[in-house]
């Protein structure tokens, strides 16, 4: 997994509620045997017309946010299924962070065991980070993830809150296979104890 | 290790998975069943063999296809490719980690959700994971069962752990008799309505109450399959009198002296008098009627004898011109009678409402009558098992006689990823979870009610109040 540490980028607002992971990616892409490649799918109905032509009004058909790697997204972003394709597809595209006033909790666990750091702000925030998001490529957002802030165009910084262990992982982009496997006699005796107890398991 | 503090059915199940628990929180929690099907294994899969991992617990683990398969005549294999590489993929990979597998042609085959309970894998008191959200649906026998995604699955097969921390607790009461032509889909439905789909963020909702308590495993199952749409990732009912009847003699329960050390165990699990909830909802199950969605979100429900809202009502205006969108997605007009809304498709099924009891009510309802003219109406068993025992009962010659057409196993038209897909524009009276944007196929338009409902709008014709047909 890439380290997040320091992202300083573009950011496309994208502020609708709900949105859900068929809308990040629709499950009609979800039949593929691989992590990459689902970018070209992401928002598909939002950013295509039936016909496939790129809706000219979306924003990351829109210069610059093409090249958007921070979203700013509305309340409960990621509700729905498990698919890890959604921040497989966000990745993808080149976006790497999620700012929003909520997430649903699958989506939110999924983002950081790829990479993609999401941050729960109190929506006047979120609007704020959507007003300099679109004043475009003059307005590039830096995200901090060692000092946990979010420093806006003109300076002023925003703090936000990550889990330790999450903040720990991502900045040294950690597999949590890896550093589970540490703790394999625990496992082990767990295993033997409950083997004991409750044998039928 | 004593514990004084009263605790609920989730603390007891959480204190008892914990390896180890981290500095900050986070808990090594054992899993105790891990399901898993062709759509969120490959990449996890592919992952333990680069890294020359292996399965920790093959016997503990279970691999059924369901997501993509075709509900027609299966006999000569997919022939969609993509879809017949993620089976083929699944197939390949159960060899060879040794994982426990019911292949398309097994009688056993079904929706993951389905064929878990069914088979007694399910039991009270576990963990269970899935790549899938819908494993929610498990916590109906007692157990604390989640969805998580591909990375999540990978992490379950290498180490059978995974790195959490505790959810809060939420407890939903559900007291008063059920009334008449109301299922346990309308009262999920009535929760979700009620609390929102962020509403359970960050929570495991505990269902308790006599009308809880009055539900069969089915009914339990349709509840708890839905929590993830009001947001929890796992929604859980104490293990009764009703629960261990359910799982007597499955396969794969525990018999013999097992069976009754389990149960001694089982009956320790409930909540204890006094345990805390973070936070509590209580609804009146006598004044729940039959309920319907007429938006893209599964909040968005009104009583099937209500209007379409005004979008202007709604009290910010993010919320208004997202109802704005909504409606003009679904083709909806503010003040509309949903009674009057027609439909083009009717699908029941899923892991929702897929079971034996879903299609008894699917063909009481159709039973002596006829499919509307211009209506496709499809009926999808959750597992081959379903499919046979509805046979066995002559449901599928009512069905078939009344216009509907009766398909082998699978998730079918709950998401599209097969052939069985809405037409953009084509509105659906369906049975299933979701009714978000493009869910049932890209334009599609979906209706969530229950399976009597779905039947009454396949003879009606258009959404339909189920009591004016009852017999």
């Amino acid at each position: 997994m890439q380290p997040f540490t320091t992202l300083t980028g573009i950011a496309a607002a994208l502020p609708l509620p709900n949105i859900d992971t068929d809308k990040i990616i629709p499950a009609r892409f979800l039949k593929t045997i691989r992590r990459t490649g689902l970018g070209k799918n992401l928002f598909d109905t939002l950013r295509y017309t039936p016909e496939g032509e790129e809706r000219p009004e979306f924003v990351l058909n829109r210069e610059p946010w093409r090249r958007a790697e921070i979203l700013i997204a509305g309340p409960n972003f990621g509700c729905g299924s498990s698919r890890e394709h959604a921040p497989w597809a966000l990745l993808d595209f080149g976006i790497r962070c999620v700012i929003a006033p909520d997430f649903a909790d699958i989506f939110f666990n999924n983002c950081f065991k790829n990479g993609i750091l999401p941050i729960r702000l109190p929506q006047e925030m979120c609007d704020l980070l959507a007003a300099d998001a679109a004043m475009g490529a003059n307005a590039r957002l830096t995200v901090d993830l060692e000092r946990q802030v979010i420093v806006r165009p003109g300076g002023e910084e925003i703090s936000f809150d990550v889990d330790p262990f999450r903040k720990h992982c991502l900045l040294h982009g950690l597999d949590d296979i890896g550093q589970t496997m540490a703790h394999a006699a625990a496992i082990d005796a767990f295993e033997a104890r409950r083997r004991e107890a409750l044998p039928w398991l | 290790m004593a514990e004084t503090r009263p605790r609920t059915l989730f603390d007891k199940i959480w204190d008892s998975h914990v390896v180890e628990r981290l500095p900050d929180g986070t808990c090594l929690l054992y899993i105790d069943r891990h399901l898993v099907h062709e759509v969120t294994s490959p990449q996890a899969f592919e992952g333990l063999r680069l890294a020359g991992r292996r399965v920790r617990r093959p016997e503990a683990t279970f691999a059924v296809a369901d997501h993509n398969v075709p509900t027609s005549d299966r006999s000569s294999g997919i022939e969609e490719p993509e879809s017949r590489i993620q089976v083929e993929t699944l197939e390949r990979n159960v060899a060879e980690f040794g994982v426990s597998y019911f292949p398309l042609t097994d009688a056993r085959q079904g929706i993951v959700h389905i064929v878990g309970p069914e088979q007694g894998i399910s039991q009270p008191g576990m963990t269970i994971v899935c790549g899938d959200s819908h494993t929610s649906t498990h916590g109906a026998l007692g157990a604390l069962a989640f969805g998580i995604g591909t990375s999540e699955v990978e992490h379950v097969l290498a180490t059978q752990t995974l790195l959490q921390k505790p959810a809060k607790n939420m407890l939903v009461r559900v007291d008063g008799a059920l009334p008449f032509g109301c299922t346990a889909k309308d009262i999920i439905l009535a929760i979700i309505g009620r609390i929102g789909t962020a509403g359970g963020t960050g929570h495991v909702i505990e269902y308790a109450g006599e009308a809880i308590r009055a539900l069969d495993m089915a009914g339990r199952m349709t509840i708890c399959n839905m929590s993830i749409e009001a947001g929890a990732r796992a929604g859980l009912i104490a293990p009764d009198a009703t629960t261990f009847a359910y799982l007597k003699g499955r396969p794969y329960a525990p018999a013999g002296e097992a069976w009754e050390r389990a149960l001694a165990w089982w009956k320790t699990l409930p909540s204890d008098p006094g345990a805390a909830y973070d936070t509590t909802v209580a609804l009146d199950a006598a004044a729940i009627v039959p309920l319907v969605t007429w938006g893209t979100s599964p909040e968005d429900v009104v009583p099937v004898t209500g209007t379409v809202p005004d979008p202007d009502d709604e009290p910010t205006a993010a919320r208004r011109a997202a109802k704005r969108r909504m409606l003009d997605y679904m083709g909806l007009t503010p003040g509309q009678r949903i009674e009057d809304i027609a439909v083009d498709v009717v699908f029941i099924g899923s892991c929702t409402n897929g079971r034996i009891e879903d299609i008894r009510a699917a063909a009481a309802v159709a039973k002596g009558r006829k499919v509307a003219p211009g209506v496709r109406a499809m009926v999808v068993p959750g597992s081959g098992l379903v499919r046979r025992a509805a046979e066995a009962e002559g449901l599928d010659r009512i069905l078939i006689e009344a216009g509907f057409e009766w398909r082998e196993a699978g998730c079918s038209m709950c998401l599209g990823m097969n052939p069985d897909q809405l037409k953009p524009g084509q509105r659906c009276a369906s049975t299933s979870n979701r009714n978000f944007e493009g869910r049932q196929g890209p334009g599609g338009r979906t209706h969530l009610m229950s399976p009597a409902m779905a039947a009454a709008a396949a003879v009606t014709g258009r959404l339909a109040d189920v009591r004016g047909l009852a017999r």
